[in-house]
């Protein structure tokens, strides 16, 4: 495998094995010192076109825990529109010497045309609302920890509620979910759904009420404020009323039921109650797993073949 | 000095006959058997047809010469067979006055290799606002005028547009599409720009004007001309309203009737256009529509781009595909229509459209001002970007091998283009 662009990308099997590689990236994420030689005198840059914390840090963490050279730059996108192209900025950082590049793009299919322009892995932090595969891997690899599910997700029940329409996560979670055996439903108003789902291995609700009893996985999305302005929902108030998690509906999960968000979470909105006193939040883990989930995708990536060590 | 075109098939649209072609001072000067004249151009084995009219071409200039220039764009023109392009308004400064206007002109004349007729906007600027002058251009000789790039998108506007434009001789053409809907939008919507997580761009958005133009041509007894058409609900639409008797024609691009929104999966911005790529249900309905007559021509939306400005992420990367130089070919090879259709299609209908019928679209007649196409429709070729004349390499067709080529072009009695070479 050169790039992770997609999880379509991977099968099953290829899931699997990368959330295997993933459990010996947590044991040396729990020793004294968590960092080993493996990636020594590689060279990843971190090109972020578009904020964000928690994946750039998790990135940049992940590199360096596997000895390999990072930058980081975060760019502005109009300082890239200043007559540079974004194929002159790519082959410009490509002549410093690049063995991957991990791209954070507001637009879809930005690692796509960076693979066509470099020889280097490209891996795919977020672009637009198409795919972000790493966040898949380590939604995956949270609940196959906390629901002990090694083997797959045969008969698993998730919802994954809200914001799907603009949703690279959820594109993502979708495939990667139904690949590994789970039934996955789509919670949302139609204003908040793709177009067409036509061949999507989902089914669809707007009952949240008649779910929350029933699943195994409560996956909330965040909802963003500007939504509204486009007429996709009336108004925040009403969406939390249909597809927030509120105490009533908390009340009325499973106790083993998890609830997942990929972050940042818009308190008082998609989750209205304290996630730390359900009993299946994993929020914080899915942050902590998603460092060891990226170091074995880089060492997937670009390992060759070395010992781990 | 005379000029004969030598045993090729003549198609026009009084049938077909194979003869030679003298061509002196500019007009068809004889027709016949056994002709000779002082410089021969070989047709045996190819088609001879009034030269074709491309109702849709962009040529940048002014504002835009990165892109394309009169010069280079007619010289595509000219290889693609084309002997007058109506050259869309949207360049900067607007074509809305007479001095942008007799500019194009004059730049057209000067590169000598195809009519250049510059189409007026239909409002100032494009800007959807104030009517442009329509008379005053009409006096110099506009006979097409089109916001294209934007839709009309005032109802009350385009009415009054459609009242002035009674009595004047000349054409309105629409870009159909609601803004409103298309906010931000990169690709056709539906299964495919839901799965790459592009914002879709309804079909209804274009539907929604061609239905409130055909009632705005039954309402005031205007006619109007629908550019570009995309969805096989367009073409409905427009089959209706033909079958009532109303004023309206339309046109079809070649990509449209070619490539649909699952190229979009290459996220190639090469695969960018407006209206966008749709699909294999809307191709075959604009292939029937073009079969039946209810879209009246083919026209290419040449819309020339550098490299670099492609060269960004979808969303930011402006829309267009060149076509000049492609067009005939996949007109050809795709359509399954018998020469006479393709060819008017190409060339007399456009020409009516745009009020060219006395200088372009034949017949191949005595006393006929000599714009004529030659092309041989079983040659083979591949289509290769750094070969093309255009000035931009935008095509999407590239590596893409094609049956039919176009041999000669002969522009005002002047052979522009011979054996697949131009001459200026």
């Amino acid at each position: 495998m050169k790039h992770l662009r997609s999880i379509e990308e991977l099968d099953a099997a290829g899931i699997l094995s990368l959330l295997e590689l993933t459990d010996h990236m947590v044991e040396i994420n729990a020793r004294p010192i968590p960092k080993v030689p493996a990636l020594r005198g590689k060279n990843v840059v971190n090109i972020f076109f578009e904020d964000s914390t928690r994946t750039r840090l998790s990135f940049e963490t992940a590199a360096k825990r596997l000895s390999a050279d990072v930058m980081t730059f975060s760019v502005g996108t109009s300082s890239v529109n200043k007559g540079e192209s974004l194929r002159d900025t790519i082959e410009t950082v490509q002549a410093m010497g690049v063995d991957a590049f991990v791209i954070r793009h507001k637009s879809s299919g930005v690692p796509w045309q960076i693979s066509n322009w470099t020889d280097a892995s490209v891996i795919n932090a977020g672009d637009g609302w198409h795919q972000h595969p790493t966040q898949a891997l380590l939604d995956c690899y949270t609940i196959r920890q906390a629901l002990g599910r090694k083997g797959g997700f045969e008969g698993l029940r998730i919802a994954i509620v809200g914001d799907i329409k603009h949703s690279r996560v959820a594109r993502s979670d979708v495939q990667a979910f139904a690949a590994l055996g789970a039934h996955v439903t789509l919670v949302a108003p139609p204003t908040l759904l793709p177009p067409s789902i036509a061949g999507w291995p989902v089914e669809t609700s707007q009952d949240l009420d008649s779910l929350v009893g029933k699943v195994d996985v409560l996956y909330l999305l965040r909802m963003q404020r500007e939504r509204m302005s486009e007429a996709l929902i009336p108004s925040l108030r009403e969406y939390t009323d249909r597809f927030g998690l509120t105490a009533d509906r908390a009340r009325r999960l499973g106790d083993s039921t998890l609830v997942m968000h990929p972050g940042p979470m818009n308190r008082g909105v998609e989750i209205a109650v304290d996630p730390s006193e359900l009993p299946g939040n994993v929020i914080i883990q899915q942050v902590a797993n998603g460092v060891a989930v990226r170091m074995a995708v880089l060492f997937q990536l670009l390992g060759q073949g070395d010992s781990l060590a | 000095m005379t000029l004969v075109i030598k045993g090729g098939r003549v198609i026009d649209r009084d049938g077909e006959r194979v003869v030679d072609v003298v061509i002196d001072n500019g007009v068809i000067a004889e027709v016949g058997t056994n002709l000779s004249g002082d410089r021969m151009l070989d047709a045996i084995g190819c088609i001879v047809s009034p030269g074709f009219v491309d109702l849709h071409t962009h040529l940048r200039e002014p504002g835009r010469e990165e892109a394309e220039t009169v010069e280079t764009g007619s010289r595509a023109a000219a290889l693609g067979g084309y002997t007058a392009v109506v050259a869309m308004p949207n360049t900067e400064p607007t074509q809305d006055s007479i001095a942008v206007v007799n500019l194009v002109r004059s730049l057209g004349e000067r590169a000598g290799l195809v009519e250049v007729m510059p189409a007026g906007a239909i409002t100032i600027e494009r800007a959807g606002k104030q009517l442009a002058p329509f008379a005053e251009l009409a006096s110099a000789g506009v006979t097409l005028f089109t916001d294209d790039g934007n839709g009309v998108q005032d109802p009350l506007l385009m009415r009054r547009a459609m009242e002035y434009s009674l009595g004047l001789g000349i054409t309105l053409a629409q870009h159909c599409e609601v803004s409103r809907l298309t906010d931000g939008a990169v690709m056709n919507e539906g299964s495919c720009c839901s799965h790459l997580g592009l914002p879709g761009w309804p079909s209804i958005a274009e539907e929604l004007m061609v239905f409130r133009d055909i009632e705005l041509a039954r309402l005031t007894g205007a006619g109007i001309h629908l550019l570009h058409l995309s969805t096989s609900r367009s073409v409905e639409l427009v089959r209706a309203a033909k079958a009532e008797g109303l004023t309206v024609t339309a046109e079809a691009t070649p990509h449209h009737f070619t490539l649909t929104d699952e190229t979009l999966r290459s996220f190639d911005s090469v695969f960018k256009v407006n209206p966008p790529l749709r699909t294999m249900a809307d191709i075959e309905a604009i292939k029937v529509g073009l079969r039946d007559g209810t879209i009246d021509a083919i026209a290419t939306d040449h819309a020339p781009h550098p490299q670099e400005s492609k060269e960004q992420p979808l969303d930011q990367a402006p829309p267009g595909m060149l076509g000049l130089e492609t067009a005939l070919s996949l007109a050809l090879g795709e359509l399954d229509l018998d020469l006479l259709q393709t060819i008017a299609l190409l060339s007399w209908k456009p020409a009516a459209i745009a009020r060219l019928g006395a200088r372009h679209g034949g017949p191949i007649a005595v006393g006929r001002p000599a714009n004529v196409t030659v092309f041989d429709p079983d040659l083979s070729w591949t289509v290769k970007p750094s070969l093309l004349a255009s000035k931009s390499r935008n095509t999407p067709y590239a590596g893409r091998t094609m049956r039919g080529k176009v041999r000669h072009t002969i522009f005002n009695g002047d052979a522009v283009v011979v054996d697949g070479t131009a001459q200026r």
